[in-house]
């Protein structure tokens, strides 16, 4: 074999490609990990670790340089000091807004692994079962019944911080034990579950910190320090470094590549399978080839369908899984910035010891059982109650040592949470390319078409409604609606845009994550939602991507991909 | 949760959002090195963050060094626009001082700063004030005004709008200063480790501790 053919390739190195390597790697197969970036060594490039504010010239604020470099990140809290460098270059790496969209980009060793949120939720078999009953977009060509037991093999790997609660809309997984709820938490979920009859719930949220040492992954348990943002020295979060890629490593079996763009799935038309991928380096520009029996497109949803777009174009003017029609349709994000926040009277005799990576969580309940309100689907909540700082409002005390003293001392208690709502796919909602724009390789760049169509924003109505009346509920004071600042994008839980289906009329992907034209190519991150669900996607892709290795080794072994 | 909270800044004591940084969307003027405030500058802003956050049996502003961090913060954070309402604030402290005291803002009695600043204060408050009164729409008027902007939002007229948004509204110079002597306090290694609490490394997460007049968590 020429040295540089392997078994299987595997493009990107996020929480999906992790995932690939590990699997496949595991499996005996040599796999070449493709990541466009630059490499991140778990811990050794933590810079800023164990750095605080005072250890940042501006105390983690943004300058005007860093805005003006960072037209995008700017419009949200990721552009700050101490995650600068980990954020793609948006200079290097230009796009185009047909309107707005917030398309936050981690390139190197890791992607967004690193930077995630972590919340970690079961699709349910509602979620499976939606758009075939509602006639919407097409049917998951699975049910929740394919994927449980992948779940439990993510979970028991990954580990998840969370607690049985034994709802359907919520299905319940292999936990560790959970992130404690403070006292005021504890209480808003008592007086919830009275008043709405036990209809809603405020719960643990799960969350991929380990509460339980792993020494098997060399991972120590969360420290509650509440920098994963900045790489855990513990390997206390679920990150390809701490977790899938040490496994992979372990193999004997992964070489990863960083600064590897890949421009190409290479496509064989004559025995209608992919035979490679091209590759530009990213820092000498320089154009290799690599080949193998099995390719895993994982380079985060609109990368991949950027590189199937631009493969095999002289089969298919629309690229590779274009003849459905589907390719870069249908994108979905997750809106939220609706919720509601207030005061909490009393427990001015309780604290709290340690900063959580974590809070509560209100699973849906909205078009739940027989009711339908004027939209279909439904949003969950992500929450927390603390005590105030230095920063709140004193008004009756303005200036001098009577100030500092009153800032010095904790304030009352206020709870806030924010609806993560579903978006439903929607065809004209798109990714395209557009060849006027060049990337500082020369590649053409995605032109992003999306916005809210008018379920989300009637759904959005009743994120902020009720989440005022939860929090009345729980007798929470002075509680105000919050509509905060929301553009497509800006759940970084980009979906659907190499969707997976049953028939290769509608859909870019089987049942088995593979591309309908070409079945050794696989395609297992966002990019395969048929819908999104209103939960945090990140475990339904690692559980998607152990199930599709499982199946495709089983198809190497039996001849099918070659 | 920390992914997804709001990095809920400081609408502290200011009754302001904090200004500079992503909270206002502005164009650059970059390449300055270190700030252009002289000393005497950087003197009097310590002055006056002291007679906002005084020594008293625990470190003050001027311990952690707050004058020389909000040269620094406003000379690299602040717009154009928001660093000509500082310099015309440091201006105006010493034309204050002088009309009111003949002397200079660093030369005043400590009975004297305090008279000057706390009517500053007063005066940043009502600005804050009328300022709020224009704003805050409510959360059903937020939601139309979404649906609204984004029938035809592009990018670039939304980054205009905001920088358009943030021009109108231009806070009190005395805000930024009040403001700056929080931030830069008690994120400041001395007002967080010895006027708050720190703990670099928890370990564990109590959820229900008792509290007995202990100062509050830095982080």
């Amino acid at each position: 074999m020429p040295d540089n053919h392997y078994d299987a390739i595997v493009v990107g190195s996020g929480i999906s490609g992790g995932w690939a390597a590990k699997e496949l790697t595991e499996k005996g197969l040599k796999v070449l990990l493709l990541e466009r970036g630059r490499n991140i060594e778990h811990v050794k490039d933590y810079h800023n670790a164990h750095k605080e504010a005072w250890d940042y010239p501006h105390r983690n604020e943004p300058t005007q340089e860093m805005i003006a470099k960072h037209p995008v990140l700017r419009r949200d809290y990721p552009l700050n000091e101490a995650t600068m460098g980990m954020w793609a270059d948006e200079q290097a790496n230009p796009y185009v807004e047909e309107k707005r969209f917030d398309w936050f980009r981690g390139y190197h060793v890791g992607g967004r692994s690193l930077l995630w949120g972590r919340q970690s939720y079961r699709l349910s078999p509602m979620d499976f079962e939606a758009n075939q009953r509602e006639g919407i977009a097409i049917d998951w060509p699975i049910r929740y019944e394919d994927i449980a037991p992948w779940y439990d093999y993510v979970e028991r790997f990954a580990g998840i911080a969370g607690t049985q609660e034994g709802l359907d809309i919520l299905p319940d997984g292999e936990f560790l034990p959970p992130i404690p709820l403070n006292c005021v938490e504890k209480d808003a979920a008592k007086r919830i579950k009275e008043a709405f009859g036990g209809q809603r719930h405020l719960i643990h949220s799960r969350v991929a910190n380990i509460t339980q040492p792993k020494p098997e992954q060399n991972r120590v348990n969360c420290q509650y320090r509440n920098k994963c943002w900045l790489g855990c020295p513990y390997g206390a979060y679920f990150s390809t470094q701490s977790a899938t890629l040490p496994a992979a490593v372990a193999t004997g079996n992964l070489t990863l590549r960083p600064f590897s763009i890949v421009s190409q799935v290479l496509y064989d038309k004559d025995r209608q399978r992919a035979r490679g991928v091209e590759v530009i380096d990213a820092e000498t520009h320089e154009v290799h080839e690599y080949t193998a029996d099995v390719i895993f497109l994982n380079a985060s949803t609109f990368n991949t369908t950027w590189i199937l777009m631009n493969s095999a174009t002289d089969v298919w003017e629309g690229g590779l899984g274009s003849s459905s029609g589907e390719l870069g349709h249908n994108v979905m994000d997750h809106h939220f910035r609706c919720g509601a926040s207030g005061e909490v009277e009393g427990y001015l005799d309780k604290y709290y010891f340690g900063r959580r990576p974590a809070g509560f969580y209100i699973p849906r309940f909205r078009n739940v059982g027989d009711e339908q309100r004027s939209y279909v689907r439904g949003f969950g909540y992500q929450g927390a109650a603390s005590r105030e700082g230095w920063d709140r409002e004193i008004a009756e005390l303005n200036i001098g040592a009577d100030l500092k003293q009153a800032l010095s001392q904790p304030g009352g208690w206020t709870i806030g949470m924010t609806g993560f709502g579903e978006m439903l796919p929607d065809h004209d909602n798109r990714i395209s390319l557009d060849h006027s724009v060049r990337d500082k390789w020369g590649l053409p760049v995605l032109s992003i078409d999306v916005e809210l169509k008018q379920n989300e924003r009637d759904m959005r109505r009743d994120m902020v409604q009720d989440a005022v009346d939860l929090l009345e509920a729980a007798g929470v004071k002075n509680v105000t609606g919050d509509v905060g600042d929301y553009a497509p994008g800006m759940g970084i839980h980009e979906m659907g845009t190499a969707r997976m289906g049953r028939d290769p009329k509608t859909s870019v992907l089987n049942s088995h994550n593979q591309v309908w034209d070409a079945p050794n190519v696989f395609v297992t991150d966002g990019a395969c939602m048929t819908s999104s669900s209103c939960v945090n996607p990140s475990l339904t892709y690692m559980a998607l991507t152990a199930r599709a290795v499982d199946y495709a080794v089983e198809e190497l072994k039996r001849g099918n991909l070659s | 949760m920390n992914r997804r909270e709001l990095l809920k800044m400081i609408a502290l004591t200011t009754g302001t959002a904090m200004i500079g940084g992503k909270s206002l969307f502005a164009f650059s003027d970059a390449g300055q090195s270190g700030h252009p405030f002289s000393s005497r500058d950087v003197e009097r802003l310590d002055e006056l963050a002291e007679t906002i956050l005084p020594r008293t049996d625990t470190p003050g502003a001027k311990d952690a060094g707050v004058g020389e961090f909000m040269a620094l913060f406003v000379s690299d954070c602040y717009t154009p626009s928001e660093r000509e309402v500082f310099y015309f604030g440091l201006a105006q402290l010493e034309a204050r001082s002088r009309a009111a005291y003949e002397r200079d803002f660093i030369a005043l009695s400590g009975e004297q700063r305090l008279e000057l600043v706390n009517e500053l204060d007063r005066e940043a408050m009502a600005h804050a004030q009328q300022q709020a009164r224009r704003k805050q729409p409510t959360p059903a008027e937020a939601l139309t005004a979404e649906t609204q902007t984004a029938q035809n939002q592009t990018a670039e007229t939304q980054s205009s709008q905001e920088h358009a948004d943030s021009e109108k509204a231009l806070p009190h110079y005395f805000t930024m200063m009040k403001q700056l002597t929080l931030f830069g306090f008690f994120t400041s290694e001395v007002g967080a480790t010895e006027v708050l609490r720190y703990e670099a490394v928890p370990g564990r997460y109590e959820g229900c501790a008792p509290y007995n007049g202990e100062p509050a968590w830095a982080t």
